[in-house]
């Protein structure tokens, strides 16, 4: 197991320190001079000289590079060139809304989708299996901002249970706050739930198609005990891997929620860094987006290990 | 399951005729503006309304359908093109450096969801279709890669690619003359998912303005327009929704149905 | 007393007829053994018996365990009696146990299910004496073991544990030997044999091995298309077999051919201290790496002309050694040289001696593109050529391979699915006749077949050899096979070559202490002398 962890946390390192080279020399290709952006047309050549360097613009790019990771080592994300603030406050701020989104919806769809699978799997051919994919069909072609815009019709606007955009903040108590995401939540929850419900359900089929679940029932064990017993553990292997990936499709997919509800998380943030061309902010939210996603597939590997003992004795 | 099949094509056959007549035909010019007659509700003039400009909306679909069916099809080239020739290399070089290269190197690109990618396209070049169409397309590599070389692994295992190894064909050539032949059933069914997933992502990040810009139309574009709107005229929302749910359930129930009919297996228990 | 009769029962599976009017019984304390080849309906009546059939399963007549009709019972009356009453080994022993469950918990389950007030505690303790009756004791097989930490025999020792755990009357054993090698497969036999002596259940065994059922059973019943063809006590049966099928499947199983003379000895493969070594994964993660040696040190000589055998059990490193001789993997010490030319020079496989030798596979199935049609497949070595036939020199090659072989020309034009396993493996053979190979290399070549096709492949076997003037290198697990077929023989065990001779003698006077376990294990079939 130590063995296994270690591996993946190297491997987990060497993604990072790639992903971070490939953000720095992409966001280095881009066009214009921040510093003579930020002063206009007719600056002056001494105070862009004087500003380019207070930015650290004038160091060699290696060195350039080793100072925002470092710095983002130890929690300096640079400073915003618009708003002359630090970049890491700018993201925390934002970062209270956009991961507790994603982690709900994560969760609102897991809540839903194993229970859907899993009925569809153990009544398959049936009525209710047919119902449950026709839904999950269904809700797989849906556009998630198109689905919140109708949320917001239909519960914010005519039966006004919930607000129609902008966040109340945390301040005004956990369940403010979570009652003002449960709109978003719902909608960037529901496509995901289709598409984990129906890899709930094909996983399920085929570990019931198995030998091992043959000899639990000729031990005796009733069909529903050798699904639960025996059958649940084993499909939840591949829906594992799916639950890593979707994370990083909430992620992205909040980013565009955020847009529909008018909330201030890290969506926003990035397309008013983008149009004031704000590059070292928009840096540091994909650095962020990236070692998110990273971190989240180094803990589905760790969760994989927990759940299957041939990968915790083998590489 | 032929049913799904049919349902599927029919659906999907449905917008790309409306995109190809759209280049010969449209009932409106896409662009005009008619002020008086704005933010209608479908009657017979325009039969699905018309926007807040007066824009007849059948028109901005059927256009639409051509930016959402181009940026997915070029970024499903994009990602065949280069992901199933990596995934074959990867599977004949199984457990070598270069493998592991190649899917070191898609579990990174798997690290930066399209968005993310788009996110920083725009940050360089600004944003436009073709933005879109590279971001999307960047991230259809890695899957394509990855099923490629899944299934390219257990045909190596078989042994009729020994046999071929024995009759002294290289690795290069068993790829392209026993391996993709075997694999294209699963590259044709994914490919019809990737081209869904293609239509949605090119509508969101037309919606959040990374996609295709004024006056190339866009299904994802219209609905940012719509949104200020939805409590007025809930028409201009629903319109170009109900467009891409259809296009994209009509995907992927070809994809499914094709998933059936293409599978040897199944096709067999059925005779 | 009679524990189990089954009264004619017919079965359908969506509406296809599996079984037909099958009546047999087994009784308290005996052995009966089911056989027949694929498709004989031998495991359906199996699984009828647990009544764990697939869905749209219809059955008629009855199946009664200890006088009572457990064809009219609840699912859940069912579930009472699975495990308890009765029990079941099943084929293949890696995949019968959940993977992520520990052997303990599992063998424990079959008691909890059952017993549900006796405390976990009292249940593992029962799992872990009955893990030691089937010969894991605790001191070194812990409850905790999971089964991928096992090997096949000891896994299939574990599913019988399960099995036996409450003591069923009776036990039903599903080919339970077909995926071990000789040696596990005379232990987990002679497990059951003492299970069943010492519990006095009746035990119901299903296997398309002959000198198993010939070794095992107090009674047999053969089967066919899903019908019983004859049932009788084991001595009674032997002696008298009364349906000519009956008679067929005896001497099919014990078929021998008659290979022409050999030729003067003149060396064609020459393998000289051969080393293959694998690497294991580090133990310690800074450690170096571990090795595995596959080919240790082999040498051996192929004569022109002459039909070699190598016999050994799963992972003695034969498949190993083969790809090695095909060229299909480079070993890291000693030389193989086919005429006096290296298989590989430098890092690259030489095509000239490529050229010489072809391959037959075991799968019938999995060996050939399922795109092509025949006459491609089967001139997919003329590749090696460098000026391969064409046009009516071609279509004439291809046609006298499949007539080789005993197929028609015209079979050239159809896809592989339309022919049946044996069909197959006689189109392997055209394929690895068409170029003239000095040299053939049967990888278990009849091991996938049943006896009955087994034994037309081995006869077209002796008659390419006097057509032909073939030289081979057949290797299998079958011990029988490889003495009917070849001249020489090698036995291979941890990667070396432990004994090697002319094959009689070496079957009847073995030296080695491996060769004569491997020779005592083998079941072999009572002298019975039906004619072939």
């Amino acid at each position: 197991m130590l063995r296994y962890t270690l591996k993946r946390l190297l491997s987990l390192v060497i993604s990072l320190a790639v992903a971070s080279i490939v953000i720095f020399v992409v966001i280095e290709v881009a066009p214009g001079d921040p510093a003579s952006f930020m002063l206009g047309m007719n600056a002056q050549p001494e105070t862009l000289a004087a500003l380019r360097s207070e930015l650290g613009l004038d160091a060699s790019k290696p060195e350039r590079y080793l100072t925002w990771v470092t710095g983002m080592l130890s929690g300096d994300f640079g400073t915003s060139y618009t708003y002359r603030t630090p970049v890491s406050q700018m993201i925390g701020d934002r970062l209270w809304i956009s991961l507790p989104l994603a982690l709900y919806a994560l969760a609102l769809s897991t809540l839903v989708a194993f229970p859907a699978g899993i009925y569809a799997a153990s009544r398959r051919g049936q009525a209710g299996d047919i119902g449950v994919m026709g839904a999950t069909q269904l809700g797989v072609a849906v556009p998630n901002f198109w689905f919140a815009m109708m949320l917001v019709l239909i519960f914010a606007i005519n039966l006004r249970w919930f607000a129609a955009g902008g966040f109340v903040g945390w301040d005004q108590g956990f369940w403010a706050g979570l009652h003002a995401l449960t709109l978003p939540a719902i909608a960037l929850a529901l496509p995901q739930a289709a598409i984990l419900a129906r890899v709930m359900r094909s996983s399920l089929l085929d570990v019931l198609g198995e030998d091992f679940m043959r000899t639990a029932r000729a031990k005796g064990l009733t069909a529903r005990q050798a699904l639960w017993r025996h059958g649940l553990r084993n499909a939840l292997i591949p829906v594992l891997t799916i639950i890593g990936l979707q994370f990083s499709f909430l992620l992205a997919g909040s980013i565009i929620i955020e847009q529909v509800f008018y909330l201030p998380g890290l969506g926003r943030l990035v397309f008013q860094s983008i149009s004031a061309r704000d590059l070292i902010v928009v840096e540091s939210v994909v650095m962020l987006l990236v070692f998110s996603v990273i971190v989240v597939n180094f803990l589905v590997d760790l969760a994989y290990a927990a759940v299957d003992p041939r990968l915790r004795s083998r590489a | 399951m032929r049913r799904n099949l049919i349902l599927g094509a029919a659906l999907s056959a449905v917008f790309v005729v409306a995109a190809a007549v759209s280049f010969f035909w449209t009932p409106f010019d896409h662009t005009a503006l008619d002020i008086p007659n704005k933010l209608r509700t479908p009657y017979a003039a325009h039969l699905l309304g018309t926007d807040h400009f007066g824009r007849d909306i059948l028109s901005m679909i059927m256009v639409g359908a051509r930016t959402s069916i181009a940026v997915a099809l070029v970024a499903v080239g994009i990602g065949m093109g280069l992901g199933v020739p990596l995934g074959l290399w990867a599977a004949a070089r199984q457990g070598t450096l270069v493998d592991e290269l190649i899917m070191r190197g898609n579990d990174l690109v798997f690290a930066f969801p399209s968005l993310v990618i788009a996110i920083l396209i725009t940050a360089i070049f600004g944003a436009g279709a073709i933005n879109a169409i590279i971001a999307i397309g960047i991230f259809n590599i890695p899957v394509f890669a990855r099923i490629t070389r899944g299934a390219a692994l257990s045909l190596w295992q078989r042994e009729f690619i020994m046999a071929a190894r024995v009759a002294g064909k290289n690795a290069t050539r068993i790829s392209v003359e026993h391996i993709l032949p075997n694999v294209t059933n699963l590259l044709i069914v994914q490919g019809t998912i990737q081209f869904s997933l293609g239509i949605l992502a090119e509508a969101g990040l037309s919606y959040v303005g990374l996609g295709a810009q004024p006056p190339t139309p866009s299904w994802g574009r219209m609905l940012a327009d719509a949104q200020t709107l939805v409590s007025v005229a809930p028409h201009l929302a629903l319109i170009p929704g109900f467009a891409i749910i259809l296009t994209v359930l009509g995907l992927n129930l070809m994809g499914d149905g094709l998933r059936d009919y293409l599978d040897p297996r199944l096709r067999v228990s059925r005779a | 007393m009679t524990l189990l009769e089954i009264n004619q029962l017919s079965l359908s599976i969506q509406s296809y007829p599996v079984l037909h009017d099958v009546s047999l019984s087994v009784a308290e304390g005996e052995i009966v053994a089911i056989t027949g080849e694929s498709g004989s309906g031998k495991s359906m009546t199996a699984f009828a018996v647990m009544q764990l059939l697939p869905k749209g399963a219809h059955t008629d007549g009855w199946i009664a365990l200890a006088g009572q009709d457990i064809t009219g019972l609840s699912e859940a009356d069912l579930c009472q009696m699975r495990g308890n009453d009765m029990g079941m080994v099943f084929q293949e022993p890696m995949t019968a146990l959940n993977p992520v469950q520990t052997i303990g918990a599992q063998v424990a389950e079959t008691i909890r299910i059952h017993e549900p007030q006796v405390s976990l505690a009292q249940a593992e303790d029962r799992a872990a004496q009955t893990l030691a009756r089937v010969g894991l004791p605790q001191d070194r097989f812990p409850l905790s073991r999971f089964p991928h930490e096992l090997s096949g025999g000891q896994r299939q020792r574990v599913v019988i544990a399960m099995a036996i755990a409450l003591r069923p009357r009776l036990l039903i054993a599903d080919e339970p030997t077909t995926a071990l090698d000789v040696t596990t497969q005379a232990q987990i036999l002679d497990l059951l044999k003492s299970l069943v002596q010492e519990d006095g259940m009746g035990l119901l065994i299903i296997t398309h091995d002959l000198a198993v059922v010939a070794d095992m059973a107090d009674r047999i019943v053969v089967m066919r298309k899903g019908e019983i063809v004859e049932q009788g006590a084991t001595g009674d049966l032997l002696r008298d077999m009364r349906h000519p099928y009956t008679r067929m499947l005896f001497a099919a199983s014990s078929h021998e051919v008659t290979l022409p003379a050999a030729p003067a000895p003149l060396p064609l493969l020459e393998v000289r201290n051969i080393t293959r070594d694998y690497r294991l994964p580090r133990k310690t993660p800074f450690g170096p790496p571990g090795s595995f040696r596959a080919v240790d040190d082999v040498s051996f000589t192929l004569q022109r002309g002459e039909r070699l055998g190598l016999v050994g059990e799963s992972g003695c490193g034969k498949s190993t050694l083969t790809r090695a001789i095909l060229g299909l993997e480079q070993v890291q010490n000693g030389s193989i040289t086919l005429d006096g030319e290296p298989v590989f020079t430098g890092n690259q496989p030489n095509l000239v001696v490529r050229r010489k030798m072809q391959v037959v596979f075991q799968d019938p199935f999995g060996s050939f593109n399922p795109r092509h049609r025949v006459a491609r497949l089967i001139t997919e070595p003329f590749h090696l050529l460098q000026d391969p036939p064409t046009g009516a020199a071609r279509t004439h090659a291809v046609a006298e391979a499949l007539e080789a072989v005993g197929l028609s020309a015209t079979d050239g034009d159809k896809y592989i699915h339309e022919f049946s396993g044996g069909q197959r493996q006689r189109i392997a053979i055209a394929r690895a006749l068409i170029i003239r190979p000095e040299l053939i290399i049967f990888d278990e070549a009849v091991s996938a077949l049943d006896v009955s096709v087994r034994a037309q492949i081995l006869d077209l076997l002796a008659e390419l050899c006097r057509d032909y003037d073939l030289t081979y290198l057949f290797i299998s697990h079958d011990l029988s096979v490889v003495r009917s077929v070849t001249d020489r023989v090698l036995v291979m065990k941890s990667g070396q070559i432990v004994e090697q001779g002319p094959t009689r003698e070496v079957f009847e006077n073995p030296q080695h202490i491996y060769t004569q376990t491997l020779i005592a294990a083998a079941p072999v079939l009572p002298d019975i002398g039906v004619p072939a």
